[in-house]
């Protein structure tokens, strides 16, 4: 019995120790971008940092349309996928008969399972060509082309966490809008949806995280060209995104230069920009849990 | 429960065993054939346009010394000459000079890299297949770069706009590209590529455009062109001669787009790394035209 006990103990401190350390390796990556990125706020003039140029092998280190392009990209992708996404999770949820949803819902995680290099490969030799010859555009390879691809990989996402938030409605409010005269749609619309709205938003949140951080798949298909996403057919214009920047210029990059810096800067100012979508997301599920009801 | 705890008992045993396999040195496979001497191994990384030619000669040289082990690897010019200064490997492949800082980084570890030019790279501009236009001097590629032109009847072709193609500004091949085309070799000159430029992470993403996109201009290393895409004979002046990429022209100099590939190695290198790195240069260019390249005329040397 005394072994038991021993045994016992050994399992629960190895758990633990990996739960903890999981903690900590977070920690120790936040502490190791925040060692290479930081002095490139202190080599760079913020001018020049948050300038409109970016030629990193000319001292030319303006970020603006880095961080622009990122976020034309995902939200391109989530007006996509969010319309997409939640009448999926809705059909899949409220709709589809047994047998449908027991083959959908499986086909959805596979979905999430196709790696994201043979996404862009498909972006970039089936996708690209047809977005060039349907909009007249002088290239495929558009912002547009970007978010097409990252609807489509932050999709899963989305109706997997969107089908649990509708999952969580009690029935009672289904068959209480059915009681009360309503059709299977209006009850859906205006009594299933809106309860789940936190855990809906929830699922964008994740899902635009999915989106903004997503670096191979989009560097094969947006173009990667520098420009500032201001003029009125930017969406269909080459863009450069933050991630696809790092993942293209980290491996000739001088170690230790200042490019090296703003590269890693650039990081920070990742993380920080999906530590807030992160942070907005856990405020929203916080708000579900104290409204009660819901589970 | 008791088939539980035996299943978790069973995942610790073999989680224990991999981890003490992965940490023994394995000598069952290598030991025995090689039981006199301890096969000698080189490290090789950096440079992704090399990477191909790189294991070529790693290959051959392994099948005629086979107590050597040579290990290739990819990344970027920069890895491998990082690899080099901090020691973790033996050479480093590059597609471009050492720049100031990572010479004055080795300097600080101790290290005096020494550079050898081990072949040649003819740099091709492609079009579409369908594009009509098939020659262009520097000055118009310069301009098409920069900007300047943005219609491919300016140049002779049709009515379309020009999209461009460019590798990442960090490669070996956007700096040559840069200095010797959009600046024309004018070291006062201050052009830059044209912030529309697209610039691609591969080889690939600029093939597969161009294969495509019957807008588009892009260059590459001559051994990365595939036949689908139409190769631009290239002049210096307007008058001519215009000239296609080929060994023979790249070593005639009459075509104007080459540059050199270059290996690095911490200190003179000695031994068994001596040995390889002579052979690269003298028999080892045999196999240079086989992947695209040029190989250095005479056996070429040490360029330090």
């Amino acid at each position: 019995m005394r072994s038991k006990h021993w045994i016992e103990f050994a399992i629960e401190s190895l758990i633990r120790v990996l739960g903890l350390s999981s903690i900590g390796f977070v920690l120790l990556i936040f502490l190791f971008l925040l060692k290479e990125g930081l002095p490139a706020f202190f080599e760079v003039a913020p001018e020049n940092l948050f300038g409109v140029r970016w030629y990193p092998t000319f001292g030319l280190f303006g970020t603006l349309p880095l961080i622009l392009g990122s976020l034309l990209v995902t939200a391109t992708a989530i007006a996509i996928a969010l319309p997409l996404g939640v009448a999926t999770a809705v059909f899949v949820r409220e709709v589809a008969p047994g047998w449908a949803r027991e083959v959908l819902k499986p086909m959805i995680e596979v979905l999430a399972g196709i790696p994201s290099v043979v996404l862009g490969f498909f972006g970039m030799t089936v996708l690209a060509p047809l977005v060039r010859v349907t909009l007249n555009a002088p290239t495929g390879l558009t912002a547009f082309t970007g978010g097409l691809i990252l609807a489509y990989m932050a999709l899963p996402t989305i109706i997997s966490v969107a089908e649990d938030a509708l999952d969580a409605v009690p029935k009672s409010y289904r068959d209480a809008g059915l009681a009360m005269g309503a059709t299977q749609w209006q009850t859906i619309w205006r009594v299933v949806v809106p309860a789940a709205r936190s855990g809906i938003l929830t699922a964008v949140m994740l899902g635009m995280g999915r989106a903004i951080g997503e670096t191979m798949a989009v560097m094969m298909v947006t173009g990667n060209a520098a420009r500032m996403p201001t003029t009125l057919d930017s969406l269909f214009r080459p863009v450069r995104t933050m991630t696809a920047t790092i993942a293209a210029e980290m491996g000739e990059v001088a170690r230790g230069s200042t490019h090296y810096h703003v590269l890693f800067g650039i990081g920070i100012l990742l993380f920080v920009i999906t530590f807030l979508l992160n942070l907005v997301a856990a405020g929203a599920i916080f708000k579900k849990r104290r409204r009660g009801g819901l589970r | 429960m008791v088939a539980r705890r035996w299943l978790l008992w069973a995942f610790l045993l073999t989680v224990a065993a991999g981890w003490l396999g992965a940490c023994a040195p394995g000598p069952t496979d290598e030991g025995t054939q090689e039981s006199a001497q301890v096969a000698q191994t080189i490290e090789n990384k950096g440079s992704d346009t090399l990477v191909n030619l790189a294991m070529a000669w790693a290959e051959e040289y392994m099948r005629l010394h086979p107590d050597v082990r040579i290990s290739v690897t990819g990344g970027g010019s920069g890895t491998g000459i990082a690899a080099m200064i901090n020691g973790t490997v033996d050479i480093a492949n590059a597609s471009r000079q050492m720049k100031p800082e990572e010479i004055a980084a080795a300097e600080a570890n101790g290290i005096r890299p020494v550079e050898f030019v081990v072949a040649l790279d003819a740099i091709a501009v492609v079009v579409h297949p369908s594009n009509p236009v098939d020659r262009l001097t520097l000055q118009q590629i310069s301009d098409i770069y920069t900007g300047k032109i943005t219609n491919w009847s300016q140049v002779g072709g049709e009515d379309r706009p020009i999209v461009l193609l460019s590798r990442e500004s960090n490669s070996g091949t956007y700096m040559y590209f840069l200095e010797h085309v959009v600046r024309l070799g004018d070291k006062e000159s201050d052009l830059l590529f044209s912030p529309d430029a697209l610039l691609m992470p591969s080889s690939e993403g600029i093939s597969a455009e161009v294969r495509q996109n019957p807008n588009a201009i892009g260059y590459d290393g001559l051994g990365y062109v595939t036949p689908d895409q139409k190769i631009i004979a290239v002049a210096r002046e307007p008058s001519g001669p215009y000239v296609l990429p080929s060994v023979e022209t790249v070593n005639d100099g009459s075509y104007p787009i080459s540059r050199p590939l270059y290996m690095y190695t911490a200190g003179e290198p000695t031994g068994v790394v001596k040995e390889y790195i002579e052979w690269i240069l003298t028999e080892g260019q045999a196999l240079v035209p086989e992947l695209g390249f040029v190989p250095i005329e005479g056996g070429g040397g040490s360029a330090d």
